[in-house]
């Protein structure tokens, strides 16, 4: 049976988007047959991490409306066989999306896929709502920061009371934490929430921690979702992410500060 | 934090400051997310109606909304100022009941 997974947060700019490339990728890249869904239709940017922008013709309101099929619509994503790409549209608004429209086309993709990702648009809206109503398992994309946090512990409240499987009475839906932008120097300093701190905070089980790192902006001016660059530190920190999600044991990386040297200790950076 | 740092007068850390209001907020966002909308209008009012008589302070209202099974209590307790003409009391409390 497909799973349907949300990425959310409540709060923009925290890494939804990149989360969201970097994971779906990664199912792929492990054999699943996976397809990544934009939901923040008026301002689609996934196509862009995905590095498929110019190729979209369809997109999913096109689906929705019956003005395309999906199997038009969704882009194969050039360097992974098992994934998929069903960008938003650019044109229309969030009311485009309706809760039968959405199903029928989740529905329709159960049938061919293992994962579905769904990217959510930030804040509480119709599209925010739509892209996690019919969600299986949530992973909660949160900054070691004040109004980060606070948007995350919304956006629980609604998952845990909004989602088809809250209204329902079904098994809620399965959580997961992921701090991104962390940075290990700062919280060392005292100056950034502590993985402890926010995993307080929201009591919810931590997936993964990604580093702050410049591969993500460097992975975004290209087009190839940071996963691919088995290098960076963020880029071998989601293929943890992914591993964690398929059931493998691993301990978190990248929780230390880099050592620094005499002189940088006297002088500072 | 580097050696120079305790001469250039480092402000303190802040990432404590920061998980203490968050706990105070969240808790806060998570008591009202079952309270009903219009509890916060009815306090206003309330207090407009005391302050109209006694003057009291915006923080010395509390409403408190507590279920049992088939009632819900309301419960107002308004701290009242000294008198001066001696009253004994200090401080009076009103229970509302309101059976569902």
């Amino acid at each position: 049976m497909a799973k349907v997974i949300v990425v959310t947060s409540g709060k923009g700019g925290v890494g939804k988007t990149t989360t969201s490339a970097s994971f779906a990728t990664g199912l792929a890249m492990k054999g699943n047959k996976t397809v990544v869904i934009d939901f923040d239709v008026g301002l689609r940017n996934l196509d862009l991490i995905m590095g498929c922008e110019r190729r979209v013709v369809y997109d999913f309101v096109n689906v929705l409306n019956n003005e395309a099929s999906l199997k038009q619509a969704l882009i194969k994503d050039k360097q992974c066989e098992n994934l998929f790409i069903l960008p938003a549209s650019q044109t229309r608004d969030k009311d485009a999306l309706t809760e039968e429209g959405v199903e029928r086309i989740l529905n329709e993709l159960k049938e061919d896929f293992d994962y579905i990702v769904c990217d959510s648009p930030a804040g509480i809206e119709k599209g925010a709502l739509m892209a996690l109503y019919f969600a299986d398992e949530a992973l909660i994309v949160t900054n070691p920061e004040v109004s980060s946090v606070r948007d995350s512990d919304r956006i629980l409240g609604i998952l845990s009371a909004k989602s088809k499987r809250a209204v329902d009475g079904d098994e809620p839906i399965k959580e997961h934490l992921v701090i991104t932008r962390y940075s290990a120097k700062r919280v060392e300093m005292g100056e950034m929430l502590s993985i402890d701190d926010v995993k307080d905070l929201l009591s919810i089980p931590l997936i993964g921690v990604i580093p702050e790192s410049e591969s993500v902006l460097s992975a975004s001016n290209s087009g190839v979702p940071v996963i691919h660059d088995i290098d960076s530190t963020s880029g071998q920190a989601y293929a943890d992410v992914v591993d964690r999600f398929m059931g493998v044991n691993l301990p978190l990386r990248f929780l230390q500060a880099e050592k620094k040297g005499l002189l940088s200790r006297i002088f500072g950076n | 934090m580097s050696f120079l740092d305790y001469f250039r007068g480092k402000r303190a850390p802040s990432a404590s400051v920061a998980k203490e209001r968050l706990q105070i907020i969240l808790a806060r966002e998570h008591a009202g997310s079952n309270e009903p909308d219009y509890l916060p209008a009815l306090k206003q009012e309330i207090l407009d109606v005391v302050s109209k008589y006694v003057s009291v302070d915006q923080d010395a209202i509390q409403v408190n909304l507590e279920r049992d099974d088939n009632c819900e209590v309301l419960e107002l307790n308004i701290a009242l100022p000294e008198s001066k003409r001696g009253a004994q009391k200090s401080k009076q409390q009103d229970s509302l009941a309101v059976a569902d």
